[in-house]
Parts: C-alpha cells; sequence; structure tokens
C-alpha cells in the first residue's frame, strides 16, 4: 500500500502504523540502495544522545531482530563522546547526563564505548594519517557476500568473530567491554582527570569565534570516533545526520569555505580517512520525521546543551544559517528538501595534478589552496597581506610561543622552538581549517597529536626541499644515444 | 465564557531549560471569556511557565521556528494550528528540533 507522506502530516491511528512501516523501510532502502556496508562487518554507531542519532539506533535494533531474509547483516557497536567539559556543565550535570547516557548505552545491547572529550590529549598522531583502504569491491561481489552469508547462517555456523551473534553471546561481550572501558576512564568515578579538563578548557578558552569553537569540536569529536574505531576493529562508522541538518551543514560549509568537501562533509559517504568510512544513513529522514518517529514510538533520548544553547547574541555561522533555514522553511516548506536535493548532486572529483595530492593536517581532504593565478584564494592572500600592518611570516626566534599576529596576550609558556609558528602552521591547512586556527589567539594548547603531526609533515617537506636541488630536473635528460 | 480546561503540557528537546528543566506540566486553564486555543495558550505558557528567554521560546504570536507542536500525538498543523480550540485532557507537546535546544 502506498501511502503519500507530506512533510510534517502523520495520519492519525491507521497512519501511525504506516508511517513506521515507512520510516523503518526508509533506513533499510538507504543502506540497500547504496550498498555499502557487507555482511558480518562491525559498524560505530556514533550516539549523541540527540533524537537523529538515538532513531538511528532504534532503526538497527528493529533491523536486526527481523526473522527474515532481509535482516541487517552487520555487527554494531555504539559509541558516545562526553563533551561536558566545554559545554557549561557543572560537574554534577555532567555526572548525571553521563549516568543517563550509560544506562542507555547498556540498555542497547551492544558493545559500548564511552569516551571523554579530554581523550584528545592522548591521541596518537597517526590517526592525521590517511590510512589507504583495499579498493571497494566491485557490485557483483556485494551479492556474492550476502548470499554466502546466509548460507553460512543456514548451515548454523556461529561463534566466528564476524557473524551477528544472539543474544547471550552480546551480553557476554558486552559485559567484557564494560571491564575493558572501566579500566580507562579515571578511577574516581565517571568523570575524567581534572587536569585534563582544564587543558580542554584551556584549548577553548584560546578560541574567539563560537563558529571557531563548533568547528574544532567537530574536528576532536571526529578523531576520538576514528580512533576507537580503528583500535577495536570497527571499518564503519554511521553518524546521524538528518535531512535538516545535512542541509544546514551544507550551507555553513559554503560560507566557511569548505565548498571544495561538500560532497564529502554531507554526502552518504565519508571515505576520507582511508580504512574506516562515515556513512550518513538518517540523512533523508527530516527533524521533524525523527521527531515525530521518536515521540510515537517512545525512543529515548538525553538532552546535552550544546557549546552555544540559550544563547542568541553573537551565534555562531551553523546557528545563523540554522535559524535562516528554519525561518525560510515556515513559509516555504520546500526549503529543505530543496538544498538537501542540490547537494545530493555533489560528488567528489579527482583533483587533476599529476603530483600525489597533499591532505589538509586537522580535516584530512585534499588540499585546495594552490594558489592559482587569478583565484579568489589568491585576491584573499592579497588583501589580507596588505591589511596587516606587520608582515605575515614572523621570524620564529620572536620571544613568546605564538607568534601570532595581533595576539594581545601570550599563553605564558616559555618560547617553543621554531615550529610552533603559526606560519609553519598554516600551510598544512586546507582554506576552511585555516580560518578555524586563525580565530585562535594562542596555537599552544592544541593536543599533542596534532602537533607531533605537524612536525612530521614539516620535516618531510624540509627534506624533501633539500634533496630536490639533487634530483636531476626534466630538461636536464641525458640525451640519448 | 470558556469553562477551566485542563492540560498536560510537555517540553522536549531542548525547550524544558526553559521551563526550570521539568518536561511535564499538570496545568489548569482559568475560566475566562475568551475560548482556550492555541493562541491564548501560548500568551498564558509566556506568562506563567517560561521561566526565561521567551524568545527562545515564542516569536511573534506562535512560536519559534524549528519548535514542533503536537496537540494529541497529532502535528498541529493537522488540528488547525493557533486557532484549535483546547478541549479538556488534551495533550500539548512542544519538541525543540533545533541543535542544542
Amino acid at each position: 500500500m502506498q501511502t503519500e507522506l507530506f512533510p510534517g502530516s502523520v495520519y492519525l491511528e491507521r497512519g501511525r502504523a504506516c508511517f513506521r512501516e515507512y520510516f523503518v523501510h526508509k533506513f533499510r532502502a538507504m543502506l540497500g540502495k547504496n550498498r555499502v556496508i557487507f555482511p558480518g562487518e562491525k559498524v560505530l554507531l556514533a550516539l549523541s544522545g540527540g533524537p537523529s542519532s538515538s532513531s538511528m539506533l532504534r532503526q538497527v535494533q528493529e533491523g536486526l531482530s527481523r526473522e527474515t531474509a532481509k535482516r541487517l547483516r552487520f555487527v554494531p557497536g555504539v559509541i558516545y563522546v562526553d563533551e561536558g567539559a566545554v559545554c557549561k556543565q557543572s560537574p554534577g550535570e555532567r555526572e548525571d547526563t553521563l549516568t543517563q547516557m550509560q544506562a542507555l548505552l547498556q540498555a542497547s545491547g551492544f558493545p559500548h564505548h564511552l569516551i571523554h572529550l579530554e581523550e584528545v590529549f592522548k591521541l596518537p598522531s597517526s590517526i592525521l594519517q590517511r590510512v589507504p583502504h583495499a579498493p571497494s569491491p566491485p557490485e557483483s561481489s556485494y551479492k556474492v557476500a550476502v548470499e554466502g552469508f546466509i548460507h553460512q547462517q543456514r548451515r548454523g555456523v556461529a561463534g566466528t568473530g564476524d557473524t551477528v551473534a544472539p543474544e547471550g553471546q552480546v551480553q557476554e561481550r558486552l559485559a567484557v567491554l564494560s571491564m575493558q572501558e572501566g579500566a580507562a576512564a579515571s578511577p574516581g568515578g565517571l568523570l575524567p582527570d581534572s587536569a585534563l579538563t582544564e587543558e580542554l578548557r584551556r584549548l577553548f578558552g584560546a578560541v574567539t569565534t563560537l563558529t571557531a569553537k563548533e568547528e574544532l569540536l567537530q574536528m576532536l569529536r571526529t578523531h576520538l570516533i576514528l580512533h576507537t574505531a580503528r583500535t577495536q576493529g570497527y571499518s564503519k562508522v554511521m553518524m546521524g545526520d538528518s535531512c535538516t541538518r545535512v542541509a544546514v551543514k551544507l550551507l555553513t560549509n559554503l560560507s566557511l569555505g569548505r565548498g571544495a568537501f561538500l560532497a564529502l562533509d554531507t554526502g552518504f559517504m565519508d571515505d576520507r580517512h582511508g580504512d574506516v568510512v562515515v556513512v550518513r544513513p538518517m540523512r533523508e529522514y527530516t527533524a521533524k520525521e525523527v521527531a515525530f518517529y521518536n515521540r510515537l514510538f517512545g525512543v529515548p533520548t538525553v538532552f546535552m546543551p550544546a557549546l552555544d544553547t540559550k544563547v542568541l547574541e553573537k551565534p555562531s555561522i551553523h546557528r545563523l544559517v540554522e535559524r535562516f533555514l528554519y525561518a525560510l522553511q515556515a513559509e516555504f516548506p520546500s526549503t529543505v528538501s530543496t538544498v538537501y536535493r542540490t547537494g545530493e548532486k555533489l560528488s567528489a572529483t579527482l583533483a587533476d595534478t599529476t603530483a600525489k595530492p597533499e591532505h589538509c593536517l586537522l580535516c584530512l581532504c585534499v588540499l585546495d589552496t594552490s594558489v592559482v593565478e587569478g583565484s579568489t584564494l589568491q585576491a584573499l592572500l592579497i588583501s589580507e597581506e596588505l591589511s596587516q600592518k606587520r608582515p605575515l611570516d614572523l621570524p620564529p626566534a620572536r620571544g613568546g610561543c605564538c607568534a601570532g599576529a595581533g595576539a594581545h596576550r601570550c599563553c605564558g609558556s616559555p618560547p617553543a622552538s621554531g615550529t610552533r609558528a603559526r606560519a609553519d602552521f598554516l600551510p598544512l591547512l586546507c582554506y576552511g581549517c585555516r580560518l578555524t586556527i586563525k580565530d585562535m589567539t594562542c596555537l599552544e594548547p592544541l593536543p599533542p597529536y596534532i602537533w607531533s603531526e605537524a612536525e612530521r609533515r614539516r620535516r618531510r617537506a624540509a627534506i624533501k626541499q633539500e634533496i630536490q636541488e639533487y634530483l636531476l630536473e626534466d630538461e636536464a635528460a641525458e640525451p640519448k644515444s | 465564557m470558556a469553562a477551566p480546561v485542563s492540560l498536560l503540557v510537555e517540553f522536549g528537546g531542548g525547550a524544558e531549560l526553559l521551563f526550570d528543566g521539568i518536561k511535564k506540566h499538570q496545568v489548569t486553564l482559568p475560566c475566562q471569556q475568551e475560548p482556550w486555543d492555541i493562541r491564548n495558550l501560548l500568551k498564558w505558557i509566556k506568562q506563567n511557565l517560561l521561566k526565561e528567554r521567551p524568545e527562545l521560546f515564542i516569536q511573534g504570536d506562535t512560536v519559534r521556528p524549528g519548535i514542533l507542536v503536537l496537540i494529541n500525538d497529532a502535528d498541529w498543523e493537522l488540528m488547525g494550528e493557533l486557532d484549535y480550540k483546547l478541549q479538556d485532557q488534551d495533550n500539548v507537546v512542544f519538541i525543540s528540533t533545533l541543535h542544542g535546544g
């Protein structure tokens, strides 16, 4: 039975069943259509406690429990990143939220991981290195893999690491993992080490605009999730971005100078990290549909204040765009879907350079900052230089670690080595990330893994520069005898 | 003359932050000359329930864009939005779909 649903309308009673079928079907269709998640694959669900990701968790639970051939076949785990340190929560409120989230995670029935944002200070620099992944298998092998999997299941092959574990085994694994997580967290209860919390606050304190704070938070969160995925053997991560959220992100990222990466930032599949692929299966659900579903079918959520909750003045670009879109949507109900559909048409294109493309240190997208004659970037750089009172590249021997133009107050640490100069750091970033870093008064509080990787790349570039002199020029090729 | 109306008013998605964090409110709207509709309910909520920052909840005489309103688990757009006449024992839910409430 075909039920046509307009945004926001839910037919009562009988419609409730229709709505549920429609909602559930859309999720499976999304995964089925894209065919990137293979049977038995380990998939990490990123839960924020918010409506979309909670709904996503419910869809996965429903999808796995169906006793039909159309059952979802991957092996899920759940991760939650605690950002209470930067979201203006008192320790009491933070503990409260964490307790609620713990309960939610445990009730999910899947192996779960609770990570604190403070753990960014323990990340390895390898997280910023792109790991080449095996070329994606051709279309036909997906069908073969599915058929093979069904055969395995029918023959009763259980207990291997790849098959979907029955209830009992999941509980066992859960218990083991919870213990592991307990050992990893700090001994003093739910909250992490307060010294790390202080460092985190100092880092965000060095960021002047809400926009840059949002971007930095997203970046750190992604790195943490990626790290967990890599160390725990997950090859896919599912994010709960809804259609509305994707539309807002699309326009926001355009304003943030990330236009070159819209396909990666908002598309269904994001493979910039190489081995771990991020997918967004909720991107066709509007925020309204999700809210309805959660309300009607009792999906539990935990509300978390964001960086700018209850703040109307001096909003971030993210909030401004959100407000703009929502206000427009109220008058023109096809706004969000139009933005979304336009975004769907975007696809990642390969840069047409013969040399191996460089990737941004922070967001791992291909660098879009080669200054081409007459480009907008060139114009921006020129006008920036002209409006500076001093030249951009300050000598690194200058006292103070920041060497940042216009920094009123140094962070107080002793003069560091030249590598900490802003001038060395910026060229490693794409245009969008440069803007975020420029909104920081002091770069010193950045976590160690970022500095290690920056240093590694700087050294590699320096070595490359040195041996360049010894490489033969093309024109000086030996004449053929 | 409108008889007093008993309602269950709920807030979710972060909207509860503006109401002392309390999600469910059992309210009784007093007897008054005009009939009770959503428009008047909003005014009443602004005066009696909203603890802070009214502009984060109400814009003009309606709710801020991004806040969903459900009347007895149905979208208020189907029920007449601001003009819906409240009945005794109705359930009105306000869910914020905005990021961070």
